[in-house]
């Protein structure tokens, strides 16, 4: 197990450098750079700030430059926003999103997931149709008019909740964690009834329905695991995907997170945090998805079976 | 090694797949008989009814829509339902019913045409990757996690500077991006099943591994296949509208029901039939894709006839 | 696990509900008690050093932390004393004398000097600190060739400390608009101690603005910098007229999204808004005692057209296409009544200067204009593409005038929605066709509009060139004796220019925020230049705040 964690490990190396090379190379050929604005640049300020930035060297100086100063761990400084460098900046929306993105998948994983083992319990029902068709709606409500919705009802016409900020207001906090949730929460209710209908049929679990268990015991003793075996390869991926992913609540509810740095780093061609939130972007995606597979690999009764041999 | 790498199994392995291999073998009869079973499905055969509908409609909006799409009348404004419009206008004056059936024609496009692309791309990579194995296996593996990460919205925006605006290049682009996790998916289901008796039997049979992949994996990965299908189709329809928010994607006049519902998601208080018709077309269409997503999953789930 | 946290959840959740509903004093009602007002900025600012920035939320929260050496009116937009107790300008116009109040202070007590000033100007104008605004000194002597470095020594330039509190400025040529230009951000002057003690004076990544650095000259100080979340400032104690300053400190809030920020007003989260969704609009003026606020803004709204490319070359399909757009229709429904039909570039009223009207809403002579360029009735057009950056607004404006396009003279138009910097890219360029723009005044005088479309310049563009028109710009302009001969040469110049149609004007912009009434003193004016020493909070008693 362990072995085949530091090869992964090894592996996300070379597939990070990839990243990182495609990625530097890919901004600076997009069309439009860091320093157009509006009016006109006179060519001699714009040389001033190139300079300021390394911009005025060779592409491969500056690429090496930049590779130097990752290696020391510096994402260098910001373009769209001078005077700050971009492990700031990351460090300042990281948290943010990060809590975002946890409580989101809370209430994912509890709404979705109960929806989706109560649909799989007694399929073709309506216990089945009434989760699946909310999931649904889930589905197929986008977040940029679920958050909205859900501001005008509890924060407009009832004045329950805050309807901007986040960490400013009590209860900021509770919509956007389920606008944002929701749609995972569709997700894994769809994925989670699948892999329980699945489970449902398997040989060891009509042993445990002949041994006379109850129903409850028999879901979450035995079948619970395989069951949410596609649900976990789903949340891997899912959850690095929350740092893009959370752009849209983030702008809705004016949240300070990592989401709206990423995808207007694009926008502004801030080139070192397109790179900086992607070297980051990639890394949490490669951690993500290891993480996925060992969790799958602990709750696959077979798997589990063979890594025990294999000890 | 590899057998740990194996890990991302999906779901547990239906157990007397060999029969499947009879099954395989005489392919027209399985069709056949999930087409029997499907009939026999009401919520699916609705779907497939609306699907055709919306799919007619879309195809033949050029002559029965109302007005023309791009015919305003500034001085009526956002109006709502009416004798004359029977969905009301949006700010333009324009015939809301109208600009649904045509935005009908991109969604539907695009929802269609991309997760093709996904799920040509992804069955076909996941699986060769799953079968092989190995270090192609890792190595394959590896150029997923690196389009992962790589940054999308740059990647777009070279895309339409470079080749220049074009339909079908959206529709490609969007492909591109949502194969990725329908590989995963199809590799970790074909990982599980190779080692599956009915696999080593046709292998012992001396089928090749193209002919293994397409006869005997892909079918028995269906499943999941379908289901997360009917996830894309949404995502990428909504992807679509989010890129031409931003500019990426198509251009003003034309219309989209993600776009639609975005434009009346922000004047949902002074307009709201401008949010709820687009809205209900387009979760029409999706409730439509799941039930006959689900109705095909019954259908083509050998196992699911004989308990 | 899982029950635990979901038990764990719903405790959270509903303390939360609990305390949101008890304690929901909104924060225009804590605000309005404790004098600190809540405003919506826009965007988070790209910092807050005054020679490195650019661009309007950045303006405002500079405006509350710094002081420049004349400050303008918020009424009147007339000048009034700032840092500077007064000021006198020589006979030939060329020698501004500017007299420092000896009480001026910066936030660390230091006293603002001559000597301040004409360091800081050095180095908004140092070529290597990349000022993208270093041109607005250029009317001092020999500004520019210092900034483009064919001068080396910064003490060659035309401002000098006679003594501590004496700053001389010496200009090229009399330039009636320079007194203005000291209100604006980038001739504030810096303190020199604080910016050397974090780094190089041209260094723009210091940290030298940040709260607990940065040291300021304006009626408010910094107390917090949370970044895309809050900015807070405070009243300052050595600010020389702190007794006139009523607030007790301000919220500045990046707002982008201008539908989420209106229902924060509507929430009671912000005293005033950067903006409003036009749709809101209609519902706001419907009330009584209405919060919304709109005012003439000092900026164009219109369409550049590319003059080196067919079909636009012909200066008939120009005239064609600005003809063809009614703008009454387009500024009353899809604008809805908000902004002003524009016929010509500088903004009507610029002190005083009303720009010539040589056109009006035509569909008959422009579909004649087409015909003599060989389009009768559309026919053998070769397309065109309308290029816009990605806004809702635009988006509406382009739909509609294609429209107006398509039924007056029967063509055919793409529209072209590009994101941002590749639309600039392509304007830098100059490959389009036609591409929407707007142009807001840094200060209120027609030559800021004007100089736009001299042969060459970096804002034009279009591919207008006119040595005639440069020259009346350039050399007749500024040589005029009275502002009445001054006007009538501009007018003169705009004349030229329309009649040649680069540019399609569509609407003289307007302000359009939303105002909680217990927001007082802060009018609106034509450069929506807020002056927050002004500003104080009243609640009235009848307020619904606190139900």
């Amino acid at each position: 197990m362990l072995r085949f964690i530091l090869l992964r490990l090894l592996q996300a190396i070379p597939v990070i450098l990839v990243v990182i090379t495609v990625t530097f190379f890919l901004v600076r050929a997009a069309p439009g750079g860091p320093f157009d604005s509006d009016k006109a640049v006179m060519p001699e300020v714009k040389a001033a700030l190139e300079a300021q930035y390394r911009l005025d060297l060779p592409m491969s100086q500056q690429y090496f430059a930049y590779l130097g100063d990752l290696a020391k761990g510096d994402f260098g400084p910001s373009f769209k926003y001078p005077g700050r460098d971009v492990n700031e900046l990351i460090s300042a929306g990281l948290p943010v999103t990060a809590e975002l993105g946890a409580y989101a998948l809370l209430v994912a994983l509890i709404l979705g997931g109960l929806a989706g083992i109560m649909a799989a319990l007694k399929p073709n029902t309506a216990q089945d149709y009434i989760p699946m068709s909310f999931a649904m709606v889930g589905i197929c409500m986008p977040t940029f008019l679920l958050g909205p919705l859900l501001v005008l009802v509890f924060g407009i016409y009832l004045e329950w909740l805050p309807v901007a900020g986040w960490g400013d207001i009590p209860g900021d906090k509770i919509l956007p964690s389920l606008t944002l949730g929701a749609a995972y929460a569709a997700y894994i209710a769809r994925l989670g009834r699948a892999g329980m209908l699945e489970v449902m049929s398997q040989d060891y679990i009509r042993t445990a329905r002949a041994k006379g268990l109850p129903e409850w015991q028999i879901v979450v003793k035995h079948a619970l695991r395989g069951g949410m075996i596609p649900v976990v390869a789903f949340l891997g991926p899912a959850f690095a995907g929350l740092l893009a992913g959370s752009f849209v609540v983030e702008t809705i509810f004016q949240i300070p997170g990592l989401g709206r740095f990423y995808v207007q780093a694009a926008f502004n061609r801030d080139y070192t945090m397109i790179l900086g939130t992607t070297v980051f972007l990639s890394t949490l995606i490669i951690l993500f998805n290891l993480l996925a597979d060992i969790l799958a690999a602990w709750m696959n009764p077979r798997l589990r079976a063979q890594l025990g041999e294999s000890k | 090694m590899t057998s740990i790498e194996n890990t991302g199994n999906d779901n547990p392995v239906p157990n007397n797949k060999i029969s499947d291999i009879a099954m395989a073998e005489q392919g027209t009869s399985l069709w056949k008989d999930a087409w029997a079973r499907l009939k026999k499905n009401r919520m699916a055969l609705f779907g497939l009814a609306v699907l055709v509908l919306f799919s007619l409609i879309a195809l033949l909006t050029p002559w029965i829509a109302p007005y023309g799409y791009e015919q305003q009348n500034l001085d009526l404004g956002a109006t709502p339902p009416s004798a004359q419009h029977w969905l009301g206008t949006d700010i333009f004056g324009r015939d809301l019913m109208t600009l649904i059936m045509y935005g009908g024609r991109i969604s539907l496009a695009v929802g269609f045409v991309a997760t093709a692309v996904a799920l040509l791309i992804g069955v076909t990579y996941g699986a060769l990757a799953g079968y092989v194995g190995g270090r192609t296996d890792a190595a394959m593996m590896r150029l997923v996690d690196i389009l992962y990460a790589l940054p999308f919205m740059i990647f777009i925006i070279l895309l339409m500077v470079v080749f220049g605006r074009n339909l079908l290049l959206l529709f490609l682009a969007i492909g591109m991006v949502e194969w990725l996790t329908m590989a995963r998916i199809m590799r970790s289901q074909v990982q599980a099943l190779r080692q599956q008796e009915f696999v080593e039997a046709a292998v012992s049979l001396g089928l090749g591994p193209v002919a293994i992949i397409r006869k005997h994996l892909v079918p028995n990965a269906l499943g999941p296949i379908i289901v997360y299908t009917t996830l894309t189709i949404p995502g990428v329809m909504l992807l679509e509208a989010f890129l031409s928010f931003l500019g990426l994607g198509i251009q003003p006049p034309q219309t989209s029901w993600g776009l639609l519902i975005s434009y009346g998601a922000e004047t949902m208080e002074e307009f709201p039939w401008l949010l709820i018709f687009p809205g209900l077309a387009l979760a029409l269409t999706l409730f439509s894709l799941n039930f006959l997503g689900d109705g095909l999953r019954d259908a083509l789930d050998v196992r699911s006839s004989k308990d | 696990m899982p029950f635990n946290t979901l038990k764990l959840f719903i405790i959270i959740l509903f303390s939360c509900l609990l305390m949101a509903c008890i304690g929901g004093e909104s924060k225009v009602t804590t605000g309005n008690r404790d004098g600190i007002l809540h405003l919506g900025n826009g965007t988070e600012p790209q910092g807050l050093d005054p020679h490195v920035v650019t661009g309007v939320p950045e303006s405002r929260i500079l405006r509350a932390l710094f002081e420049g050496l004349v400050v303008k009116n918020p009424y009147t937009l007339e000048l009034e004393p700032g840092v500077a107790q007064r000021w006198e300008t020589s006979e030939d116009g060329l020698v501004l004398t500017f007299y420092i109040n000896p009480a001026a202070r910066w936030s660390n007590g230091d006293p603002v000097t001559a000597h301040d000033y004409v360091w800081s100007w050095q180095r908004a104008m140092n070529p290597a600190m990349g000022n993208l605004y270093a041109y607005m000194l250029f009317p001092v002597v020999n500004a520019e060739a210092y900034t483009t470095g064919k001068l080396e020594d910064p003490n060659d330039l035309g401002v000098k400390a006679l003594d501590d509190l004496t700053l001389q400025v010496t200009l090229n040529e009399p330039t009636p608009y320079f007194l203005q230009l000291m209100d604006h951000y980038s001739t504030y002057a810096v303190h020199r101690p604080t910016i050397e003690k974090f780094g190089k004076a041209t260094d723009r990544f210091t940290k030298w603005t940040r709260a607990k650095n940065i040291v300021s000259n304006g009626p408010f100080n910094l107390s917090e910098w949370l970044l895309n979340r809050r900015i807070s400032v405070k009243k300052s104690e050595t600010y020389w007229d702190a007794d006139k300053v009523k607030l007790n400190g301000l919220v500045f809030y990046p707002t982008e999204n201008i539908v989420s920020e209106e229902r924060m007003f509507r929430a009671g989260q912000l005293h005033l808004t950067n903006d409003t969704p036009l749709e809101k609009i209609p519902v706001y003026q419907a009330m009584e005692n209405t919060p919304f606020m709109q005012a003439p803004y000092l900026g164009t709204y219109y369409y550049m057209l590319n003059t080196q490319r067919a079909p636009m070359d012909d200066v008939r399909v120009r005239k064609a296409l600005s003809m063809a757009v009614d703008r009454e229709k387009l500024t009353r429904t899809v604008m809805q009544g908000l902004v002003f039909p524009a016929y010509a570039i500088t903004p009507p009223g610029t002190l005083g200067y009303q720009p010539p009207k040589l056109f009006d809403y035509d569909v008959e002579k422009a579909k004649a204009l087409l015909a003599e360029a060989g389009y009768p009735n559309g026919e053998g057009w070769p397309g065109l593409e309308l290029m816009y950056n990605t806004s809702e607004s635009h988006r509406k404006i382009a739909v509609a005038i294609q429209q107006m396009w398509k039924d007056a003279l029967n063509i055919d138009v793409t529209l072209a929605n590009q994101e941002w910097k590749v639309y600039l890219d392509a304007l830098t360029q100059m490959e389009y066709q036609v591409a929407r723009r707007g142009w807001i005044g840094d200060y209120v005088d027609p030559n800021n509009f004007l100089d736009m479309f001299l042969t060459g310049g970096g804002n034009n563009k279009t591919g207008y060139a006119d040595p005639l028109y440069d020259e009346l710009i350039l050399t007749k302009a500024p040589q005029a004796k009275s502002k009445q001969e001054r006007f009538a040469l501009f007018y003169e110049a705009e004349t030229m220019l329309m009649e040649e149609m680069p540019i399609i004007p569509i609407y003289t912009y307007s302000t359009k925020r939303l105002v909680d009434p217990a927001v007082k003193g802060l009018p609106s004016n034509l450069m929506d230049s807020f002056n927050f020493k002004y500003v104080w909070l009243q609640a009235e008693n009848t307020t619904k705040e606190g139900e």
